[in-house]
């Protein structure tokens, strides 16, 4: 006999309620940043990294700011998600959890924010 | 027990890679702040520890994406038997290695390093 509600199994959340969509978020996230993560890795192994003008101006070009945005931006939800799992995984204790798990959501916001904000005054300083 | 290593070592990869989003940030930020912050940051960047980090982040960086694309696959429903999957893990393992080296060569040979 279950135990489970007939609407709960219909429904088939769980008792998370939002399992599958973090599955999900997690997988699109993961088979966005293949492509991302190696046109990036890709161009600046083409780059000289240490000279300041020829990287403002590549990454000035609208089509390369645009990537590294989405590239940023990806990275930042699919590593969010990576932690919370691991987060959920290893630490037992309830409150250590939750402390852990907000810590690592301002973490991520604010790595998102200061990498958006850094591309973006990259990209409009430098009107070709 | 080897495919177990593996799946471990996703996550151990993952972490590291969270961590090295901040050295991502760091390295944007100081792009945005201008060229006497940039030339520092490079500086920085070129310390022995940090090319050891970045070597280590690179690595990592590989064997994720190329473990996380045997996840997609498995997700999918392929691979699931034994032997394919001590194989894909086994392949997974040598791309990480192999794109590294490559990765590796193509830099010292155009600029002695990363950054």
């Amino acid at each position: 006999m279950s135990l489970r509600s007939p609407l709960g199994r219909v429904l088939g959340l769980g008792a998370a309620r939002d399992g599958v969509s973090h599955w999900w978020a997690q997988r699109l996230s993961a088979a966005a940043l293949a492509p991302l993560t190696l046109w990036f890795l890709w161009s600046l192994l083409q780059l000289d990294v240490a000279d300041f003008e020829s990287m403002r101006l590549w990454l000035g070009a609208p089509a390369h700011a645009i990537g590294a945005l989405l590239l940023m931006i990806v990275l930042c939800v699919h590593s969010r998600l990576g932690v919370q799992v691991v987060v959920e995984d290893y630490v037992h204790q309830a409150a250590a959890k939750l402390v852990t798990l907000v810590a690592s959501d301002f973490a991520h916001i604010l790595v998102a924010v200061a990498g958006v904000f850094a591309i973006l005054k990259v990209a409009f300083g430098a009107a070709a | 027990m080897y495919t177990m290593v593996l799946s471990i070592c996703h996550r151990i990869t993952g972490i590291l890679l969270s961590v090295g989003l901040i050295l991502l940030v760091y390295w944007l930020v100081a792009l945005a702040s201008g060229s006497l912050a940039y030339s520092a940051a490079v500086e920085r960047l070129r310390s022995p520890l940090l090319q050891l980090l970045l070597l280590g982040w690179l690595f990592s960086f590989f064997f994720h994406l190329a473990n996380g694309i045997r996840h997609l696959a498995w997700d999918c429903g392929f691979g699931f038997e034994r032997r394919q999957a001590r194989a894909s893990g086994w392949a997974v393992v040598i791309v990480a290695l192999l794109l590294t080296l490559l990765s590796v060569l193509r830099v010292l040979r155009t600029r002695g390093g990363f950054a």
